[in-house]
């Protein structure tokens, strides 16, 4: 057998599986969202059915502020971790990446324990104010939540391009008489530029299809995942729940398919 | 004295923005243990909580571990042999098949799930299984074995080594298995803590492939934040920490590994 025979023959298992468990059911999926009652119409709903168009608004906005807060902290953290070297540093950043591992569901629970009802923020805040602040089933909870679970897979791309950067360039700067913060603005980020675009994409889709905290913190807010399981489950509105989820997929899918054109490196979401 | 003050804020945030991840898991971890968690530490340590998950729960940890285990050993059949022959191959076709089966990463969860549950859910004997669940996990975890072993394949000269052992008459099955699977071996073994990883803690698929006989531990965390008290929702988290940990530590050597290599040779 020739090599390029072995090759195909090593192929075939994976051909089978992808056509199997998900070409084929994502095919169906797009021809379900077609085929319902209002036909075609259900894609056209995703924008034009007012409950729909606010969710997914609600869903963009959310991921996006959660995208730009975890770059933000990232950034500041990961520049200080990689410019410092001190006691403990090893042990901040396994702290800091840490969750990356959890599921959405645990997020939520973390969030409940930090703010719910029995939460930390609740009791410090009853006792130094006499009022109890309870953030976790609210916008602010799911907030955090999302910033929770973004944080981590923010933190070690920037952490790995603030390692390449070029030292000379910033001494460079610094002797023409740049002040600290126009070394940042005129240096440092551009140069961290496409480290922002990948993982930002990645935080951005990873909070798009984010299920498992929405569903855990049970808030009444509509995030996208949340709408699809309601239509799917209670509504049994499964045309509708398939058109809204290729929509869903479309819009991570682009994200990310974007933040590759601009960067050149592979990026991809999970969890 | 002003720069010093920026790194003190600076420090002091980092240190705000790693215990805002750190304390709710130490908080779950303590209340999992505790006697009451609304009287706090005071009231006294248990492992009473941890053997009610145990009964509870033991069987949706064992199928955790099956459902892992066996998507370990589909994606290392299916993943390793494949990522071989992309790399072999090269050219356009390649970098389109490298993209197909990247696009699980790309798509939430939920879309996938629903995608399996309108082709397969009138096949009730499958539907009811714990294989149901199995396809789901594999489909989103086959990337990763794929794209770990080609990044270790693709250090090395996959080419001249697979020629060399060619003239010397080995043939192709042999080759794969006496010369690239031994090479690959760094890659084999990243790709798998993160197959086993995402497969026990994945829930956006899982929730939907479920059924009440199939739940898997995410699953029944879910359930228990939603009905249980607080201590044993806390226990069963800890339960899940437990197993997790080590799997994160052994990636974090794992990845070290090349590096410590590359800096001794």
């Amino acid at each position: 057998m020739s090599r390029n025979g072995f090759a195909q023959l090593a192929l075939l298992p994976l051909a089978l599986v992808t056509l199997a468990f998900f070409a084929l059911p994502m095919a169906k999926l797009v021809i379900v969202g077609a085929t319902g009652e209002m036909g075609l119409g259900a894609y056209a709903a995703i924008l034009l059915e007012p409950r729909y168009r606010a969710s997914l608004i609600a869903t963009v906005v959310l991921a996006a502020l959660t995208t730009v807060a975890a770059l933000a902290v990232a950034t500041i953290a990961g520049l200080f971790l990689q410019r410092h070297r001190f006691p403990g540093r090893a042990v901040l950043i396994a702290m800091l990446t840490f969750p990356l591992a959890f599921p959405g569901v645990v997020v939520g629970f973390m969030i409940i324990l930090l703010a719910g009802r029995q939460g930390l923020v609740g009791d410090v805040t009853s006792r130094l104010l006499g009022e109890k602040v309870v953030l976790a089933y609210s916008i602010q909870g799911l907030f955090l939540g999302y910033l929770y679970f973004s944080i981590p897979r923010v933190i070690l791309t920037i952490m790995a391009a603030v390692e390449k950067l070029d030292p000379a360039l910033e001494e460079a700067a610094r002797t023409l008489g740049a002040g600290p913060w126009a070394v940042h603005r005129d240096v440092i980020f551009p140069a961290l530029g496409p480290a922002f675009v990948a993982s930002g994409a990645i935080a951005f889709a990873t909070a798009m299809g984010a299920f498992g905290t929405a569903f855990t913190l049970a808030t009444n807010i509509d995030v996208l995942p949340m709408v699809i399981y309601t239509e799917f489950t209670l509504s049994a509105n499964i045309a509708m729940a398939a058109a809204l989820s290729v929509g869903l997929g479309l819009v991570a899918w682009a994200t990310l398919a974007f933040a590759r054109s601009l960067s050149g490196s592979t990026v991809a979401a999970a969890g | 004295m002003r720069d010093r003050l920026i790194v003190a804020a600076q420090f002091l945030f980092t240190v705000v923005v790693a215990s805002f991840l750190i304390v709710p898991a130490i908080l779950s971890m303590l209340a999992g243990i505790t006697v009451s968690y609304f009287r706090g530490i005071a009231s006294g340590l248990t492992l009473q909580w941890v053997i009610q998950v145990w009964d509870l729960y033991a069987e949706t940890i064992a199928r955790s571990f099956l459902v892992a285990g066996s998507a370990l050993v589909v994606t290392l059949v299916v993943g390793v042999p494949a990522a071989y022959a992309l790399i072999v191959r090269g050219g356009r076709l390649a970098r389109a098949i490298e993209e197909i089966i990247t696009l699980p990463l790309a798509i939430p969860g939920l879309a996938i799930a629903l995608a399996l549950l309108l082709i397969y859910g009138g096949f009730s004997d499958f539907r009811r299984s714990w294989l149901f669940i199995l396809a789901g996990h594999v489909v989103f975890t086959l990337p990763f074995m794929v794209r770990a072993v080609m990044a270790v394949l693709a250090t090395m000269d996959v080419k001249t080594l697979d020629e060399g052992a060619a003239s010397l008459g080995a043939g192709p099955w042999r080759r794969f298995r006496d010369v690239i699977v031994p090479n690959a071996r760094p890659g084999i073994l990243a790709g798998a803590l993160s197959v086993v990883t995402i497969s026990l803690g994945e829930f956006n698929l899982t929730w939907m492939l479920h059924t009440p006989l199939t739940k898997t531990l995410p699953v029944g965390l879910a359930d228990s934040y939603a009905s249980m008290r607080l201590e044993v929702a806390s226990a069963y988290t800890l339960v899940f920490f437990v197993m997790i940990i080590p799997l994160l530590v052994a990636m974090q050597v794992v990845a070290d590994l090349p590096g410590r290599q590359r800096a001794r040779g």
